[in-house]
């Protein structure tokens, strides 16, 4: 448990449903990063603005950056799975979020905050596959 | 003003993953290994962000979805779809599987081109087009 950082966690978590919250209450839309990324993809209807979506996803870059830059509060990014495991990775989260109508944000807090039965259910789904896959690949197969 | 919202919003969230800690996957896959519980190497760090955010989102959720608009203008645009479906399910598994190979959900990855690592560019680039192909089939629908 040496990794374990439940006030940080707590901090970060607070600042990522205020930010959810306030684009409901402000905006009248779901923060689902899938949802909002998977519109910019698409040239059909949509009633949320492509300049809207685009300056969120660049707010996402912004937020790291300058507390990176301006505070001293340290965060890192490590990927240890080999290439192939990686193109794989983005493709069935890309796929699967499109299929399943959202990610961790969109089902997860926003669904959960709602009260959605359907997000609740999206979100025990993607958590198992999640614990599953983590079974196989570090205790059963032994790689990272 | 809504644009400056989406800005401010947008930042805010990907602050919240930089500071939980969440922008790491290997703090996501650290979560993920429940099976190390029996070992004390679980990290269960991620509950805790989900806690925080929904003890936060919950109740302006609640004050929102009694408003018939939005502050800034416009409708609420809520989701209506409440049928659990097979391919909700099935969407949900193969994106839990993805998450659990690198450790990268979509808002974690993108904030994570703040480090410009190649690794996370590529995850990001295959991410859209998992997205872009599923949607060109209407696999959204």
């Amino acid at each position: 448990m040496e990794n374990f950082t439940p006030v940080s966690a707590l901090i970060g978590g607070g600042l990522i449903g205020l930010a959810s919250g306030l684009y409901l209450l402000l905006n009248g839309r779901i923060a689902g990063i899938s949802g909002i990324v998977g519109g910019l993809l698409t040239s059909s209807k949509g009633s949320t603005p492509m300049i809207e979506r685009l300056v969120f996803l660049i707010g996402l870059i912004v937020g790291p950056l300058v507390l990176m830059t301006g505070t001293s509060i340290e965060a890192q990014s490590v990927v240890t799975s080999p290439l192939p495991i990686v193109i794989a990775a983005g493709l069935l989260v890309g796929i699967g979020t499109t299929i399943g109508s959202g990610c961790t944000s969109g089902h997860g807090i926003c669904g959960l905050s709602r009260f959605s039965l359907r997000s609740l259910v999206a979100t025990l789904s993607f958590m198992i596959a999640g614990f599953l896959t983590v079974l196989v690949t570090r205790h059963l197969m032994g790689v990272a | 003003m809504r644009i400056l919202v989406s800005l401010i919003c947008g930042t805010l969230f990907g602050a919240g993953l930089y500071i939980s800690g969440m922008i790491d996957p290997q703090k996501v896959l650290g979560f993920l290994d429940i099976w190390a519980i029996a070992d004390g190497d679980w990290d269960p760090s991620l509950a805790f962000v989900m806690g925080g955010g929904l003890i936060v989102a919950m109740p302006i959720f609640q004050f929102a979805k009694k408003r018939s608009d939005a502050v800034c203008g416009g409708g609420l645009e809520l989701p209506t779809n409440k049928n659990i479906t097979g391919k909700l399910i099935l969407g949900g598994a193969l994106f839990g599987a993805g998450w659990g190979l690198v450790g990268y959900c979509p808002g974690p990855a993108l904030s994570a081109l703040a480090f410009g690592q190649t690794d996370t560019i590529i995850f990001v680039a295959t991410m859209l087009a998992g997205m872009a192909g599923a949607r060109a089939l209407h696999l959204n629908r």
